[in-house]
Order: C-alpha cells, then structure tokens, then sequence
C-alpha cells in the first residue's frame, strides 16, 4: 500500500484523499488517489485492474462462438456492439457476406444499445450531482429497451445475441410493434430530461467550463466517443468507416468546440435523437432474407492479423485478432475505449475542487470492466 | 371547564386556575413548566416521526414509485422500526476525540429547536410563550443551532468531518443574513414583533397578500434561505451521499445520529412554522373582507388544523425543491448569498419600507 | 448599466429554469397512477416472463416422460466454461445391440453464463431455455441439477 501513493508529492499543505474502490460516484471499482490543497486538486492517479478477469487470455482457449459471451461482460452497457465487433472481424476475415436483413438488425440493436447506454448515463449523472430523481427517470424508461432486448434475445444486459455469420435467432414478430411504440414514447420524453436537468440553471453552473480540454489534447490522447466529439475530434466510425448498415442511413455527427463537461454531456443526449432517427429510417425497411449464413462448425480463421472496429456507446472499439490456422485464436486484443478515456482525468482535473471531480468523472462515462477486461 | 377548540385560552386559563387553587405559585408555575416541556417533547417525537415517514413517501411518489408500504399499514410504522433499529446499533467510541464535547454537540441542536417551538403559536392561546419579541427571539435561537454542527465537526477527530463541518458553519451563518432580513420585512408591515398579535393583524388577509410583490419576494428568499439554513436540499453538500463522507455526523452512531437526523426534520418544521407565521397567517383561516358565508366556513376548521395544514404544504414545497434540483457547490452556495440574495433583500427591505409609508398595501 | 441588464435577466432566467424543473417532478407527483413498478413478490402469480427469457436450461420432457437427449456430448463440446457433464452408459437394447445412452446429463447453474450455445448446437433440439428464475438457494450444492428426469428414456424417431 505504502509504495503505491509514495509518487504523489506530499506538501506540508497537501493531504491526500482516497476515493476508494467502492464509492457510489465512481461507477464502478476505480480507486482514484487524489492530493488536494484546502479544496483543490493537485493531483489525481487512477488505480485499476480490481476487475481484471482476463478475458483476452481466456480466449485463447475458445472458439469463435464460444469468444462472444465473454465480449457482453466488457462495457456490458454495449453489449451487442461489442458482439458486432467480434463477429465483424471474423466474418471480414473468412470473407463472407452477411444477408442485409442480419445487417439491418444488428444496426437497430446497436442503435438501441446507444439509447439505453445514454440513458443509464443522464440517470447516474443527475443522481451524482445530486438530482435523484433522475435516476429514476432514467432507468424507468429504459425499461422499455430491455423489455426488447428480453423479448427478442433473451437476456436483457447479457445478451449473446450475435454469432459470426448472423444471428442466433430471428427477431421477434413483436420487435418492430414494440421498437416503433418506445420510439412514439420517447420522443415525447426526452424533452423532459432537457426540462429537469440540461437547462437547470444549477446544473450549467456546475458543469460549464469544468474540465475542459482542447482539440489538439483530446486527438494526442486518443479520445474517442463522445468525449472526443465534444473537443471537436471527429471520430465516429460509422461515419469514417461504415459497417453493417450504417452506409444505408443519413444521420448527423455532433460536434462541439468547447470540450467541457457540458458539451461531453449535451453531446449524448444529441446522440440519443440522432440514434432515434436511425432507428426510423430502418425499422420498417429490413428486407426478408435467412438470419444467419450457414457456416461450418469449426470456425477456423486463415493465418493473419485482422482488425475491426466499431463505434460503442462510449468510443471506438477495436478487436485484434492474431491467428495461426487453428480454431483458437493465437492472439485476441481489445483496444478498450475507457481505458483511453481515463487516462487524461489528471491533466482534466487539475486545478478544480473536489466537487467538480465528481462532475468530471461522470461526464467521462466511465464503465470500469471495460478498461480491466 | 370549557374546552373551546377555537379558542384554547380557555383551557389553558382552567389548567392555570386549578394548580394555583391547589398549590402555592410557585409550585404551580413549576408543574405547568413540566408539562409543557412534556408536550413539547411528545409533539416533537410525533412530528418527527410523521416527517421522515411523509418525505419517504413525497419522494417516492415523485419518483414513480410507492415508498415504504410494508411495516403497517401503507407503512406508517416504518420509522418506528428504524428508530428500533437504530437504538440497538453500536455506538462506536472515538480514539482520540473530545469525549465532552462529543457527547454534547446532539443535544445542543436538539435544544436550539425546543426553543424554537417553545414560541411558537400553535392555535390562539396555545402558545407557550408570548414574547414582545417574538421575531428576534426565534432568529435568535434557531442560530445555536450551528454550534452544535461545529462541536460535531471538531470533536470528532476526523478531517473529513471537520471539512464538512466548516462548509456547513459558513453557509449556516450566510444564510442567517438572509433569513433576518426577509423577517424583518414583514415586520415592517406588521408594525410589531410580537407574534401573536402579528397573527391578529393577519385577520383580513394574510401579509403575503397585503404586502402584494415585497411579501412575495420576501417570502421566496425566505424559503430558499430557509432551506439552506437546515443543510437541505439543493444545498446539502455538507453531507453529500455521493461525494467524499457523510459530513459532519459521520462518526456518530445509533442514537446520537437518531437525534441529528431528527434535529434536521424539526428544523424544517420550524423554518417552515415561522414562514407560516409571518407570511401565511398562523392559525388565521382565510378571510375574505366582505364574504360573510365563505368566512363563516373558514371559520368551520379548527385554527390548529389550519396551522399544521399550511406549515405541511410549506414542508411539502422544501421537499419538493430537494428532489428536483442538482446540488450547489459551496462557493456557489455562498455567491448566491452575497451576490444575489442580500443585495435583493435589502433592495426588498427599501421597496416594503416605502411600500408602507406610501400606504399602498391592501 | 448593461453589466445590471445581465443580472438581472439571469436571475430571472434561473428561475425559470428552476421553475421547470420543478413542474416536471410535479407532474409525477400530482397525476395520479404514475407508478411505474412492479408490486413483487405480491404478483407472483400474474408475473409471466418472454417465451425466450433465459432463465436456466431445462430439457424439455413430453408426457410419456420422454426427451430426446441421445447423449452425443455436443453441447458439453460447445459450453465455454464446461457447465455440463454428460455421463453416458452403454444398455443393450431391445433389438440385442449395444447402444450407449445418456445416464445423466448434469448441469452446473451455478457456473452457466447463459451463452446458448448449448441449446443452439444441439442436433436433436433437446434442450431449451426455460423461464424460471428464482434461483437462490442456501446450500450450493443444490444448484447443480441433472437435466433429464428419472426413469425417462428417449422419444422414438429421434437419431
């Protein structure tokens, strides 16, 4: 424990804070070790790795199929995205072609998984800062996702619902009535999440011009997502590199200049309506066609290095994999977008009070087996 | 005996009449001092109890959901079973902490609100003390309260509770600026400190309506303070659940933390019993000058029933407010204090002086 | 001057804002039979899952007590993290052959991650989701079930 803050230089007017691994702000098991002067911050050093279960090593022991429930248990709240991706990068490296309809379908769920991930996150942002009732607001209607996640894949975080060549079933005769009823419902919603927290007066206070960082900064650290396009980085894959149906749609990147953790905050709920209008452009549309390529077996990927990646909910995702033939992969990266996303909390956090920590932290949408995998 | 339930004085004239008849003054004065702090106990249990019970259930169904609806009947007995609870958790001792001073902070914030509702007017004639200075007494006697805070903050050996402690010292004091001078701008209008006879004047209307927009002002400046005065809602950083600890009672367990949690409940009711007093008439029923039967049934609800009924919905606004907004930082906290809301109270003070010089108050 | 001009009008923008805020949560509170939850365990009765939640794998039996596990040990193949155990044995049936036959095929809930790959693989469809899911129990040992009941024997015309 002793070597572990000995780095952090001890003033005789600096103390030193631990928010420790359970902490209700932090989402999840992040120790920060933070070194205040009176109310500042001088200094903040995340420690990881308390979720740390080895998934990249435990691939290396399992097929193709067997590699994608694993992928759920990473950013859990992009579930299905972090299955597109695995399944993507195999599928590229067989070289098959997946029929429109399981393209479709995969760009609908993605697009859901966005919502809901936005969602949990406007939920545990007000409830840091102090409004509780967003967090009430927020999961109730993201109860009505899940209730379509349930009906059509089974599970409703922990979903399994892709697998290379398409996917394991078919949708549900429900899943178009019930995708264009929560679109009906929440377009008339979202408005109020505006009402109650975005143009609070208190809120802004607390959030604009709190933990800014520029441009040049944001690219030199490799941000993605939606702390990248709040700096002014664009960075969205779907629309630099499009994959499953995204080259079909016309939607809009949202982009801001300021870099604060109010643009990182409106930047999400922008996403929320941009992602809704995917959705209607697609969800009457999904041609007919079988749900899933017939494919051997025994999956085995030519020798090679292949790369696929994909937009999450909170930055690109990046799945590497290494083969030698066999039908166990040599080698299995995941370029995690957290992991990125953390790095810069120092320089981002410096100079501010220890309340606005908090603010900062939220607004990175950090989820924590993510960066440990 | 007549027991007038419009008019307690009655009552409370027999109780008086019958111990002097029985035993010598001062014996009397002696048994009549134990009962009313008998009454003032139990009333304080009670409204305790029924407070936390109501802000579990306002915030539930604020927030889609039903609140405690187990322990008895729809869950009323729910903070009986907590206080249970609590009684029998450890009281862990403190390493190194000023024992004296420890034990003490709890029951100086008890005693800053006893005192506070020792002069209060329940019902007319159920006061317990009238006090030509009534306004001054109770601002007077609601700021002990903070010195209990900052007796918890120090003796309990602890730098988080000591920070917040601090915090929670500064906004207190603030505030108290805030909250003086919005009384004292119904004391403008009233012309008296006495609360008593403040309620009398409040027979044709009450002052929020006399005093048209200086009284309105007034009266929203003094729920903000308010509310900030009881380490509440949008400013209850000093014991923030999500940033760093509990605050200043984080070292306190079991019954020591009960009656901190309590003290904040009956600060509530109390900042919101004066708000009544003063803005809202008191027990006064609404009258309308010149409706003889609107007044008539007015007159039908017991004045005590009046009075509790407009502290609750002042109660229920304080709660409302906690629920919807996000949490101020503190030197927010304190810019919204001497940057916005003193300058507005004394422009408000200039605006009512002038408002009842000129005569144009209803 | 214009420095007040924007005091002024801040203030009474943030009290618009706030005042917004505050009919929204007031809606909540004064329009009734806004509640959202579910009154569990009071509705246990009327509490019906998807038809494809997946709550634990079960192997579906027909009346005559008959499943069609033929014990080939694809799904234990496919698990990941060896959540099955099929334990065959070998009869002699009633044409005089020797056949092997599943014995017990065990299943591990407590290990299961609920993948479905054991249910997708399986050549014959024995298996399926099924859409319990009040799994707690006190011993641990309890959570390891063997799927195909006893005295059941395989369906006709399954291979």
């Amino acid at each position: 424990m002793e070597e572990a803050v000995v780095n952090v230089p001890l003033e005789q007017e600096e103390y030193i804070i631990n928010m420790g691994p359970q902490h209700p702000s932090t989402h999840g098991v992040l120790r920060l070790v933070v070194s205040l002067k009176g109310e500042m911050v001088q200094n903040v050093q995340p420690h990881i790795g308390y979720v740390h279960r080895g998934i990249e090593k435990m691939c290396e022991n399992l097929t193709y199929q067997q590699i994608i429930h694993l992928t759920d248990r990473m950013d859990y709240l992009s579930a299905h995205i972090n299955n597109e991706a695995v399944c993507l990068a195999v599928e590229k490296a067989l070289g098959i072609e997946v029929s429109d309809r399981v393209k479709y379908i995969r760009t609908i769920l993605s697009e859901l998984t966005r919502i809901q991930s936005h969602q949990l996150f406007w939920a545990t942002y007000g409830m840091d800062l102090g409004g509780l009732t967003c967090f009430f607001y927020g999961l109730r209607d993201r109860e009505l996702i899940l209730d379509i996640f349930e009906e059509t894949c089974g599970g409703r975080m922990i979903v399994s619902y892709n697998t290379p060549g398409g996917l394991m079933n078919d949708i549900h005769p429900n899943f178009q009535k019930r995708t264009k009823d929560f679109i009906k419902y929440f377009r008339k919603t979202l408005p109020e999440y505006d009402r109650l927290l975005t143009g609070n007066v208190i809120f802004q206070e607390r959030l604009k011009g709190i933990g800014r960082i520029n441009r040049e900064d944001a690219i030199a650290w490799g941000l993605t997502g939606p702390v990248g396009r709040a700096s002014g980085f664009s960075c969205d894959i779907r629309k630099h590199n499009p994959y499953s149906a995204y080259d079909k749609v016309t939607f809009n990147e949202i982009l801001y200049d300021e870099g604060d953790s109010f643009h990182r905050y409106q930047v999400r709920m922008d996403e929320m309506w941009e992602s809704m209008n995917i959705i209607e452009q697609l969800i009457d549309n999904i041609p007919e066609g079988a749900y899933a390529e017939k494919m051997k077996p025994v999956i085995k990927l030519p020798e090679g290095e292949y790369w696929q990646s994909v937009e999450t909910a909170r930055g690109e995702l990046g799945v590497f994999i290494e083969s030698d033939g066999n039908k166990y992969p040599y080698r299995m990266k995941f370029r995690s977008p957290n992991f990125v996303n953390l790095a810069p909390l120092n320089i981002m956090a410096t100079g501010f009070k220890i309340a606005d920590l908090v603010a900062i932290n939220g607004s990175l949408d950090l989820v924590i087996p993510d960066i440990d995998r | 005996m007549k027991f007038n339930i419009y008019d307690l004085t009655s009552f409370t004239q027999w109780i008086d009449s019958s111990l002097r008849a029985s035993m010598s003054p001062g014996w009397a004065v002696t048994v009549e001092m134990i009962i009313i702090g008998l009454a003032i106990l139990i009333f304080f249990a009670l409204i305790g109890l029924f407070l936390v019970y109501a802000e579990r259930k306002v915030c539930a169904f604020m927030q889609n959901r039903l609140g405690p609806n187990r322990v008895g009947p729809g869950g009323i007995f729910q903070t009986v079973a907590d206080l249970v609870k609590l009684l029998f958790v450890e009281l862990v001792p403190i390493k190194n902490a000023d024992k004296i001073l420890f034990n003490l902070a709890p029951f100086i914030v008890i005693v800053a609100s006893i005192m506070a509702i020792g002069a209060l007017p329940f019902a007319k004639g159920l006061q317990a003390i009238d006090l030509n200075i009534g306004v001054f007494y109770l601002m007077a006697v609601s700021s002990m309260g903070v010195i209990g805070v900052l007796l918890a903050g120090w003796s309990s050996n602890n730098k988080y509770s000591l920070i917040g402690a601090m915090r929670s010292g500064a906004q207190i004091v603030s505030y108290e600026l805030s909250v003086g001078l919005a009384l004292i701008t119904m004391v403008i209008l009233a012309g008296t400190m006495q609360l008593s006879e403040m309620i009398e004047a409040q027979r044709w209307g009450w002052f929020i309506f006399k005093g048209h927009i200086p009284a309105v002002i007034a009266f929203v400046i003094y729920i903000i303070a308010g509310t900030a005065e009881t380490n509440r809602g949008p400013f209850d950083l000093a014991e923030a659940e999500s940033e760093l600890t509990a605050g200043y009672h984080t070292e306190y367990s079991g019954i020591k933390f009960a009656l901190f949690f309590l003290a904040e409940y009956i600060n509530m009711f109390i900042v919101a019993a004066i708000a009544t007093t003063v803005f809202l008439g008191g027990w006064m029923p609404l009258h309308v000058y010149g409706w003889d039967g609107f007044n008539k049934v007015m007159d039908f609800i017991p004045p005590f029933i009046w009075f509790l009924g407009k502290t609750f919905g002042v109660v229920f606004v304080m709660m409302w407010l906690k629920w919807t907004f996000p949490r101020l930082r503190i030197d927010q906290l304190l810019t919204l204090e001497w940057k916005f809301l003193l300058p507005i109270n004394i422009f408000n003070l200039l605006l009512m002086a002038f408002l009842v010089l000129a005569g144009w108050h209803w | 001057m214009k420095a007040f001009i924007e005091y002024i009008r801040s203030i009474f923008d943030g009290l618009i804002s706030l005042l917004k805020g505050l009919s929204v949560t007031g809606k909540y509170f004064f329009k009734p039979g806004t509640t959202w939850t579910q009154q569990y365990p009071n509705n246990r009765k009327e509490l019906k899952m998807f038809d494809r939640f997946k709550g634990e794998v079960i192997m579906p039996h027909n009346d005559k007590n008959e499943h069609k596990c033929t014990g080939c040990g694809i799904c234990e193949i496919n698990c990941p993290n060896g959540s099955i155990e099929i334990i065959p044995v070998t009869i002699v049936n009633e044409e005089g052959k020797k056949q092997r036959i599943i014995d017990k095929h065990i299943y591990h809930l407590g290990m299961c991650t609920f993948c479905g790959l054991c249910v997708k693989t399986c050549p014959s469809q024995a298996l399926a989701f099924g859409q319990e899911f009040e799994h707690a129990v006190f011993d641990r040992t309890r959570l390891n079930k063997i799927l195909n009941q006893p005295g059941s024997k395989i369906m006709k015309g399954v291979a």
